[in-house]
């Protein structure tokens, strides 16, 4: 079947496109992008209506999908569900599993519950050491083969200087990256939220930012040593950023992600509006504001490569508990665009063209993964975003199937439209009334919101 | 008064004046031959206690059984956490059996704000973690009254391990708010971070903190601090930290000591100096039965029920 997606903006920034073009999709493949395209008698046409953004689709290089082994947390399929309404065609996901990804076997798993959903692609992560467990390297040439995209130890740093000069070693005959956790260990001690008046207020054991800025300087001391390539995770330290730049002068293998919530939140929400809120409790912690405006200044100014969301699903069981015992982690694979849209965009942190670059570009290329590019030829994985959509954020209506988000309730600007993933429209949000309607007739009523 | 007792912040300062005022009142009791008014007859009080605590959890059942309420003791050794339950679900079925008051003792910092979302039984914090713990600012702001007639304007020096001190936030909050001068000491290991923004002075100068002091704290080492490596040895915080005659000669002639329990004899303060003329550590304990009783009093609703 062709589609013809006809109107709207197109950015596209691989390609230098940012303007109306229309958008030929033949089969699961891009076939034109142009202006004014002609319609053949085949082609279904898609108006895409004034304002709306058609881009590469969405790629979130770091989510927690949870099976095997925490199905009541998440599952390949609720977490490809969520993926696809939050506008994301494709989402990596982290290794610890139970058991950890750290084998073929299961890679293998993942990816045919991936193949099953049949939403989002979803990219594994394989495990840089054998059960996580810091000691010996997993079998990373078999990962691969098995189709890991990345390694990582993500949850536990690679603890020793020693394991992660050889994991950034043996990984650079793939040239795959190493994504690192970053968190020297000894001085988070059993600290749950950023060290600094908040937690000193509320009696909580202080995680300082220096936790994370001193395994980022000693990993990218490490990528010059070995030539490998590393990925600092979820950054939340304005150290880190620091650190960042530093090894990017220095002309080191290094890039970068930061999260929705470390762009958005401080500590002040460990007060308010909820004290002790467990749904403010991530690892690294929501920081200062001196942080948070300092990852502000890293997007706008090029220095962060990536916009991840650390999506993590926990039970809300697991996080009706006390402040100190629960996990940390939420959710943001549907709250990111709207927030992204809201804080960066409308604030004018960031262009829409950068914003693209960010969640999307940037991630395919970090991960050689297909996407990033509307390019002739490529796969038809397609965002179409709504920049002036209001969003009222509701956990209940969420497809993950945890609802742990400090977000819900609020009111944004900004969403997502439809997701196409292989040029089947996987997601339409049934806002966006006007495409909606054209769409009824033929778009599978269970993918709409 | 709120629902809840689960830090100073939820009293204004006419607030602790009230509970200081009613203080008085309720200390007349404890002197009587016969220690007993009928105030809370009919009330339902659940002491539910996660942590060893003799003194507190002592001090709120005396006060609760001087003002009639029928009292419940819930220790951690004996309940079914060690069958794995969760807070909120003891709390549930604590609730479901309708008592008045939860006295909450627990080790994670704002276990009773999880509680006080839980149940509509009004919670009164007896500890959380390294957060607070109210009711013994209350009757520390109460020994100071007594002594000093005031509280606004005094110099308060809080010596020790600032940092995982509960007692420490709910006297500085407290005594802020009352317009003290609130100093604290103690190595910078025990220094949280951001303190300059609770509105106190901090110097690990000991000398200059206590110098001309109303008032002097002394908060309690844990033994186990050095395994963190907050202090190298006991002896040499008794050195550097430890309360001595000499220093508290530094203060004023007519400084008071305190010490929230329970004390370590040689290692925060000299005996000499803990069972001195200035000390009113036993008066403290004394203390804190009236200033329960106040609390509980008057959140039972005390004040429209006279």
């Amino acid at each position: 079947m062709k589609v013809l997606l006809k109107g709207g903006r197109v950015v596209d920034p691989a390609n230098g496109r940012d303007g109306p073009f229309d958008v030929l999709i033949d089969g699961d493949r891009i076939a034109r992008v142009g202006r004014g395209l002609a319609v053949e008698a085949d082609v279904k046409v898609v108006e895409i209506p004034s304002g709306l953004i058609v881009c590469p689709g969405l790629i979130d290089m770091h989510v927690h999908l949870r099976e095997p082994g925490q199905e009541h947390k998440e599952t390949v399929a609720t977490g490809a569900a969520a993926a696809v309404a939050g506008g994301f065609t494709a989402v990596a996901c982290m290794p610890n599993t139970l058991p950890v990804n750290d084998n073929a076997g299961v890679t293998g798993y993942i990816l045919a519950k991936a193949a099953e959903a049949n939403l989002a692609r979803v990219y594994p992560i394989g495990a840089v050491s054998r059960g996580q467990m810091g000691e010996q390297l997993a079998d990373i040439a078999e990962l691969k083969e098995a189709g890991c995209v990345a390694v990582t130890d993500d949850g536990h740093p690679v603890a020793t200087a020693m394991l992660m000069r050889r994991a950034l070693e043996y990984t650079s005959m793939f040239n795959m990256p190493v994504i690192e956790h970053c968190e020297e260990q000894t001085l988070k001690g059993d600290g749950v939220a950023h060290e600094g008046f908040h937690a000193s207020a509320l009696g909580l054991r202080g995680i300082p930012g220096e936790a994370e800025s001193i395994m980022a300087l000693r990993d990218i001391a490490l990528a010059e040593l070995t030539h490998g390539v590393v990925h600092i995770a979820h950054m939340s330290a304005r150290q880190t950023l620091d650190a960042v730049r530093y090894g990017k002068s220095r002309g080191a293998r290094v890039t970068c992600e930061v999260t929705p919530h470390h762009f958005v939140l401080t500590d002040e929400m460990l007060k308010a509006p909820i004290a002790y809120d467990t749904n403010v409790k991530m690892n690294p912690p929501l920081r200062e504001t001196a942080d948070r405006d300092a990852m502000l200044a890293g997007l706008a100014d090029g220095s962060v490569d990536v916009i991840a969301t650390d999506h993590a699903p926990h039970h809300a069981d697991e996080k009706h508990v006390e402040f100190d015992r629960a996990p940390f982690g939420i959710t943001g694979l549907e709250t990111a665009v709207s927030l992204c849209f809201d804080r960066l965009v409308h604030a004018g942190v960031v262009s829409i063209s950068r914003l693209v670059e960010l969640l999307s570009v940037n991630p395919a290329r970090i991960l050689s993964v297909p996407g990033g590019s509307l390019a002739e030829g490529a796969p038809a994985d397609i965002s179409i975003l709504a920049p002036d959509v209001t969003v009222t954020v509701s956990a209940a209506k969420m497809r993950s199937k945890s609802k742990n988000t400090p977000f819900d309730g609020w009111t944004l600007r900004g969403g997502v439209a439809a997701t196409i993933v292989g040029g089947r429209f996987v997601y339409i949000n049934s806002q966006v009334s006007t495409l909606n309607a054209q769409l009824s007739t033929w778009f599978n009523p269970d993918q709409r919101d | 008064m709120k629902k809840d007792l689960l830090s100073i912040d939820d009293l204004s300062g006419d607030e602790i004046h009230l509970v200081l005022d009613t203080t008085e009142a309720m200390r007349e009791i404890g002197q009587r031959p016969i220690k007993k008014v009928p105030t809370l007859r009919g009330k339902t009080i659940v002491n539910l206690f996660y942590e060893p605590s003799t003194r507190t959890r002592t001090s709120f059942e005396i006060a609760e059984k001087r003002l009639s309420a029928d009292t419940l003791n819930i220790a951690v050794a004996t309940s079914s956490v060690l069958k794995g339950e969760t807070l909120a679900d003891t709390a549930m079925n604590i609730e479901a059996m309708a008592p008045d008051m939860i006295v909450l003792r627990h080790g994670s910092s704002g276990a009773g704000h999880l509680l006080s979302r839980i149940c509509k039984s009004r919670i009164i914090n007896a500890g959380d973690g390294m957060h607070e713990h109210p009711t013994q600012a209350l009757l520390d702001a109460f020994t100071i009254r007594e002594h000093k007639k005031r509280i606004e304007g005094l110099k308060v020096t809080i010596v020790g391990d600032l940092l995982h001190s509960r007692v420490l936030r709910s006297n500085v909050k407290l005594l802020t708010k009352l317009g003290a001068e609130v100093w604290v000491s103690g190595p910078p290991t025990f220094v949280p971070a951001g303190i300059e923004r609770f509105g106190v002075r901090v110097s690990p100068k000991i000398d200059e903190a206590i110098a001309g002091a109303d008032v002097i704290m002394m908060l309690r080492i844990q033994q186990e601090r050095m395994q963190g490596a907050f202090i190298p040895s006991l002896r040499e915080y008794f050195t550097t930290f430890g309360m001595t005659e000499a220093r508290v000669a530094r203060a004023k002639p007519d400084v008071i000591i305190m010490h929230p329990g329970p004390m370590n004899r040689g290692v925060e303060i000299a005996s000499e100096v803990a069972d001195g003329p200035y000390s009113v550590i036993l008066e403290q304990v004394a203390n804190g039965v009236a200033v329960r009783m106040a609390v509980l009093y008057l959140l039972a609703g005390g004040t429209q029920e006279d």
